[in-house]
């Protein structure tokens, strides 16, 4: 399987990053060099094996549903682009 | 014990004894080594000095000491991985959307090692988001190896992408630093700054306040000089911490205790699969070296078999710009972080500022995820890799019947020259091909340092260890310490620059 320059924009499309129209050639050459080389894993045989989603020998630890912590607002406000009386401010989106 | 001429040669250990033992102060010791970053600046090891809060904690130090409340790591003077959150300090994780991040919050790994009485120097540089094999792809430029060839001007890597810390420990610009390992992001610098990076089983140090890269994979540990500082580093960085779910509930054991206990009667396994072509032949060398000074010592040599270790570099190579794609997600320009100017809507705001936020690696990584995570391929690559995971966890699991710890060369050459293998992303990958299986199934591992080429650079060889089993790890790796006789330091050719 490989990637063409259409591929590239649609994924630099969902991964929501703006990409050059000269840096999708080299992107699409690049990525293909990658998954040329991953390729190799087509040659096990995998049928039947489980995937592995955790290496922690531990039931996933449940906290109780309580508030740890909270009232810091304008600490959580301090590293904004741009902000006003603790809302983040983004382009207009609604008309 | 006595004290070193210059301060700054000082271990941990030995800096601990003798600023528990009031032979020298906090303060003396850290300017000492405020004097050798800022004469370091050359190597570009920090990121971000912290003099100022160095000193004030210092003083602090002191001043338990003269009350006899001396806490474990009272006064000793460390550098922080640019990974981990630190209240108040900027934290940038090497990248330009975070080039102005100061965190209102401190992570557990660096709070617990305040805790113990520990002094921030600074925070290290690092390869953007952790993604790297050399320190190269930090925002904030590459880092310097303290290590030169013999006979040459040249400057190398200091490995990834922890580079800022190994640097920083082996130009003795720090007692210790902190390091992540997602790859092998401990132990390949480790190994080509010839100093000693333990990543631990996962689990074991939290993550929280870390800035994750591959959440399944991530693991802090420690980077040092010696395999007893090693220990006492994990032992203080280590913890069981509800704010991370995958903290696994298990004592932190004192890992110094049984460090000189030897390894007589140890089953050392020899991975064959781990005999690759291409590696120099002084990597092989090394390896039966280690082999042959642990069999001497009384341990016993077992062959093993890890068949699917050819396909641990690929299947990370899906795995981790999966969970890279959906962790850096978060980087959008509007929480926190850095917004691209004068955009038009919410989405250009998006595309705009993470196009100009990240760097060239970190874009690739992401795209890389997106595409094995998009509908239509997930089977293909991403379903499929975490099975390739589960048979590459089975093979340790298998080995682990044969043998106690397994002994592997850390990394596949010695430091290469800074610019050497920008070009080409899978050969920078191919650094970490001893050390992410690692990874891949959850296990500790340490680097050791254990020789020099014939050009005079440092190499390291790996023991792999069972889960939480970091104890036997170090044991053999202080093993191979005594046996090597390892000594050698860089010359500091960065003073005179």
């Amino acid at each position: 399987m490989s990637v063409d320059k259409d591929t590239v924009r649609r994924i630099a499309k969902l991964s929501r990053i703006a990409l050059d129209e000269a840096r999708v050639g080299p992107m699409v050459d690049e990525l293909n060099g990658i998954f040329a080389w991953v390729q190799q894993l087509n040659e096990v045989n995998v049928e039947g094996v489980p995937p592995l989603t955790s290496v922690v020998a531990q039931r996933l630890k449940m906290r109780d549903d309580k508030i740890t912590e909270g009232g810091n607002a304008n600490a959580l406000m301090a590293n904004a682009p741009e902000g006003e009386d603790h809302f983040f401010v983004v382009p207009k989106v609604v008309e | 014990m006595s004290l070193p001429a210059i301060l700054t040669d000082f271990t941990l250990a030995d800096a601990r004894d003798a600023v528990h033992a009031k032979k020298v102060s906090s303060k003396e010791l850290t300017a000492a080594f405020i004097k050798a970053v800022a004469a370091a600046r050359p190597l570009n090891a920090f990121v971000t000095e912290t003099p100022e809060r160095a000193l004030e904690m210092a003083v602090a130090s002191d001043v338990r000491i003269a009350h006899g409340e001396a806490r474990p790591l009272e006064g000793l003077p460390l550098a922080i991985k640019d990974l981990f959150c630190t209240k108040g300090v900027k934290t940038t994780a090497g990248s330009n959307i975070l080039s102005n991040f100061i965190p209102p919050y401190e992570s557990t790994v660096s709070q617990n090692l305040w805790d113990a009485g520990a002094v921030m120097l600074g925070k290290t540089n690092m390869d953007e988001f952790a993604m790297g094999s050399s320190n190269e792809t930090s925002h904030f430029g590459p880092v310097f190896n303290p290590w030169r060839a013999r006979n040459s001007n040249a400057n190398l890597v200091p490995g990834g992408s922890s580079g800022g810390s190994a640097a920083a420990v082996s130009g003795n610009l720090c007692l210790a630093a902190t390091g992540t390992d997602t790859g092998g992001s401990i132990r390949q610098p480790a190994a080509v700054t010839g100093i000693v990076g333990l990543k631990p089983t996962y689990g074991r140090c939290s993550r929280w306040g870390i800035v994750a890269f591959a959440s399944s994979l991530d693991q802090a540990g420690p980077m040092t000089r010696t395999v007893r500082d090693a220990a006492i580093l994990l032992k203080h960085m280590a913890s069981v911490d509800p704010k991370d779910s995958t903290s696994v509930d298990m004592p932190v054991p004192d890992y110094e205790a049984g460090l000189e206990a030897g390894v007589k009667g140890l089953r050392v396994g020899i991975p064959r699969e781990y005999l690759i072509d291409g590696a120099p032949p002084e990597i092989e060398a090394l390896w039966s070296k280690g082999a042959d000074w642990l069999k001497a010592l009384g341990a016993e040599i077992v062959d093993v078999s890890l068949p699917h270790t050819k396909y641990a570099l690929p299947t990370y190579y899906i795995v981790a710009p999966a969970e890279a794609s959906s962790n850096l997600a978060r980087y959008d320009g509007v929480r926190f972080g850095r917004r691209a100017a004068s955009v038009g809507d919410v989405v250009e705001l998006y595309e705009k500022s993470r196009a100009e936020g990240f760097g060239k690696e970190v874009q690739r990584r992401i795209l890389i995820g997106t595409y094995v995570l998009s509908s239509g391929y997930y089977d293909a690559y991403y379903a499929r890799a975490q099975k390739l995971r589960t048979l590459i966890a089975r093979d340790f699991n298998e080995a682990f019947k044969k043998c106690d710890v397994l002994l592997t060369p850390a990394t596949p050459g010695p430091a290469f020259g800074v610019g050497e293998k920008t070009a080409d992303p899978v050969s920078m990958y191919l650094n970490d091909v001893f050390t992410v299986t690692v990874n891949l199934a959850g296990l500790p591992g340490i680097s050791v340092p254990a020789g020099l080429t014939a050009s005079g650079l440092p190499l390291g060889l790996q023991f792999i260890g069972k889960a939480f089993d970091e104890a036997t790890v170090l044991r053999a790796a202080r093993a191979v310490e005594l046996a090597s006789g390892f000594d050698a330091k860089p010359t500091q050719w960065w003073r005179a620059a």
